[in-house]
C-alpha cells in the first residue's frame, strides 16, 4: 500500500508540474502578441523573431548551466558558505535525461528531474520576455539574445538559489519571503531591463527637443489586450508552479499534507487562488482610474496588481491583497513616467514599471504586512521583516538586476553590437525583407498580366 | 545488440536507470551542445552585420530614406 501511495505521489507531481509547464507557455504567446501589438508596422517580424528565438536559446543555455546553478549557488557561493554539490543538475547528469530512478531512487527523484526542471526553465522565458519588450525597434537580435541569455539562465536563477530556495542565504538571513516571485522574477528582470535601455537609449522621435517624451501608442491594441490576456492566464501555471503540491508539513509526531510554498511553509491553493484574483481586480481598478480609462495601462495595471501582491499572496487576506495591488500600481505608474521625463528612458512596453517597480513594490510591502511571520519551516531562520526585505528587494532590483544588465550593455555596446544601424531604425527593420518580397510578388503579378493579355 | 542498457522490458523494471541510448556519453554530449551554442551565435552575429551593411547600401541614402519615411506618414501628400 506505501508503495502505490509513493508512485501515486510522484505521478501526481509529475503531472501537476507538466501541466504548470502547459499553461506557463501561454505567457509566452501574449508576452509575443503584446510586443508585436505596440511595436510599429515597419518592425513587427523583427519583434517577433527577437521574443521567439530566445525560446530555445534560453532553453539550452538553462539545460547546459541554469539548472545547476540554482541547486549550487544557495549559500552565495561565499557568502554562508561554499558551492553546494548538485550532481543530479549538471547537463552531463544521468537524471537529466530519460531515467526511471533505478534502485536508488526511493523519492522518485529522477522522474520529477525533468518536470521541475522545465518549470523553471518557463520562469527564465518570462525574466527574458520581460526584457525584450522593453528594448524592441532599436536593439540588435544577437545583442539582445546574449542578454537574454545572462538574464534568463544566469541572473534570475542566482536570485532565485538566494531568495527562492529552501535553504537560500537570503531566507536565512535576511528572512526573505517571496511567495510568487515579486522580486525573484519580476525586480530582477524588471532592473535588468532598466540597465540596458539606459545604454541602449530610447528610440528616435520619442523625445521631442524640449526633453519632453511623445507617445509611441500600440499600433495594434486588440493584439496587445489579447496578449495580456494570456499572460494572465499562463500566470496560473506561474502561480501553481511556485507550489510544491504535496508536502508533509507536519513537525515532529503526525502527518499533516498540505500544498506549501518554494520555503516548504504551508498554504493552500484556495488562498493562492483568490489572493491571485483579488490582485487582478485591485490592479485593473486603479490602473482604470489612474489612467482615465486607457486600455493598454489598465490591462498592464492587472498584471502589475498581480506581481505587487506575489511576494506575500501565499498568506496576505484577499483584501489585503486586493489593496497592495491597487497601490503597487500607484506606485509603478508614477515611477514610470517620473523615469521617463527625468532620465529619458524609452521603456517601450511598461515593462521595467509593470515587473521592475511594481515587484520592488510587492517585496518591501510584504516585510511590513508580514512582519514577524516564519520565513521558513525551520525556526533558526530568520523571520520575515521590513529589513529584511528592503535589503532583498535592492539586491533583485539593482545588484542582480540593473547591474549585470547595465554592465553587459556597455560591453556590448563598446564592440558597436548594441544598437541597430540608425539607418535600418529609419526605414524599419522589416523593411528591406518586405521590399524584396513586395518585388518578387510584383514579378508574379507582371507574370498573370501577361498571360491575361494573351488570352 | 542494444545501443542502450535496455534489452527487455520483462525483467525488474525499479531497477532500471536511463532510458537513453549511449550511456556514458553524457559529457562528450554536453561539449557537442556547448560548441553548438557558440557556433550558432557566431554565424548569426555574422548573418546580421552583413544584413545589416547590405540594407545601409541598398536603402541608407538619405533621399531613398525620405521616400520611405514620407511612404509611412498618413498626413505626406
Amino acid at each position: 500500500m506505501n508503495a502505490e501511495l509513493s508512485s501515486l505521489s510522484v505521478i501526481f507531481t509529475e503531472f501537476y508540474y507538466w501541466l504548470t509547464v502547459v499553461l506557463m507557455f501561454f505567457i509566452h504567446v501574449g508576452f509575443c502578441m503584446y510586443e508585436v501589438g505596440v511595436s510599429r508596422n515597419k518592425n513587427h517580424i523583427h519583434t517577433l523573431m527577437k521574443n521567439t528565438m530566445l525560446i530555445p536559446l534560453v532553453t539550452i543555455t538553462f539545460f547546459f548551466f541554469g539548472w545547476w546553478i540554482y541547486f549550487a549557488f544557495p549559500n552565495g557561493p561565499g557568502i554562508i558558505g561554499g558551492l553546494v554539490e548538485a550532481p543530479h543538475a549538471v547537463a552531463w547528469s544521468e537524471l537529466m535525461g530519460p531515467h526511471m530512478g533505478g534502485a536508488g531512487d526511493p523519492d522518485g527523484w529522477a522522474r520529477l528531474n525533468g518536470v521541475f526542471w522545465a518549470a523553471f526553465l518557463l520562469f527564465s522565458w518570462t525574466a527574458a520576455s520581460i526584457v525584450s519588450g522593453s528594448v524592441i525597434e532599436r536593439i540588435r537580435s544577437s545583442a539582445f539574445w546574449i542578454l537574454a541569455i545572462l538574464i534568463g539562465s544566469v541572473f534570475w536563477v542566482i536570485d532565485a538559489a538566494w531568495g527562492w530556495h529552501a535553504e537560500g542565504w537570503m531566507v536565512q538571513v535576511l528572512g526573505y519571503h517571496d511567495a510568487y516571485a515579486s522580486g525573484v522574477i519580476h525586480a530582477v528582470a524588471g532592473g535588468f531591463g532598466l540597465g540596458v535601455l539606459v545604454v541602449l537609449g530610447p528610440r528616435i522621435g520619442k523625445f521631442a527637443p524640449d526633453g519632453s517624451p511623445r507617445s509611441l501608442n500600440p499600433r495594434n491594441p486588440w493584439l496587445v489586450t489579447i496578449g495580456l490576456f494570456l499572460i494572465y492566464t499562463g500566470f496560473w501555471g506561474f502561480y501553481v508552479a511556485c507550489n510544491v503540491p504535496m508536502w508533509d508539513v507536519q513537525s515532529g509526531e503526525g502527518t499533516f499534507f498540505s500544498a506549501t510554498n518554494i520555503y516548504l511553509a504551508p498554504t493552500t491553493l484556495s488562498a493562492i487562488t483568490v489572493n491571485f484574483l483579488m490582485a487582478l481586480s485591485g490592479g485593473l481598478l486603479a490602473g482604470y482610474v489612474i489612467s482615465r480609462g486607457d486600455a493598454y495601462w489598465t490591462y498592464s495595471s492587472g498584471l502589475a496588481g498581480i506581481i505587487a501582491a506575489s511576494a506575500g499572496n501565499d498568506l496576505y487576506h484577499p483584501i489585503q491583497a486586493m489593496i497592495i495591488a491597487a497601490l503597487g500600481v500607484l506606485f509603478m505608474y508614477k515611477m514610470h513616467y517620473w523615469v521617463e521625463r527625468r532620465f529619458k528612458v524609452d521603456d517601450a512596453v511598461g515593462a521595467v514599471a509593470v515587473h521592475g517597480y511594481a515587484g520592488f513594490f510587492g517585496v518591501v510591502i510584504c516585510g511590513f504586512v508580514l512582519w514577524g511571520y516564519p520565513s521558513s519551516p525551520d525556526d533558526s531562520f530568520a523571520a520575515i521583516n521590513p529589513l529584511g526585505q528592503i535589503a532583498g528587494a535592492v539586491i533583485m532590483f539593482f545588484v542582480l538586476g540593473f547591474i549585470p544588465g547595465w554592465v553587459a550593455a556597455k560591453i556590448i555596446n563598446s564592440l558597436g553590437s548594441l544598437r541597430i544601424p540608425r539607418e535600418v531604425e529609419l526605414a524599419g527593420l522589416d523593411y528591406a525583407t518586405a521590399h524584396d518580397r513586395a518585388q518578387e510578388e510584383q514579378g508574379i503579378i507582371d507574370a498573370e498580366r501577361e498571360e491575361l493579355d494573351k488570352v | 545488440m542494444t545501443t542502450g542498457n535496455i534489452a527487455s522490458w520483462g525483467g525488474n523494471i525499479s531497477e532500471i536507470g536511463p532510458l537513453y541510448p549511449f550511456v556514458g556519453s553524457e559529457v562528450l554530449l554536453f561539449l557537442v551542445g556547448m560548441a553548438l551554442w557558440i557556433i550558432w551565435h557566431v554565424l548569426q552575429v555574422r548573418t546580421e552585420r552583413s544584413s545589416y551593411e547590405d540594407e545601409i547600401q541598398r536603402f541608407g541614402d538619405k533621399e531613398t530614406l525620405r521616400k520611405i519615411l514620407d511612404a509611412e506618414d498618413p498626413y505626406s501628400p
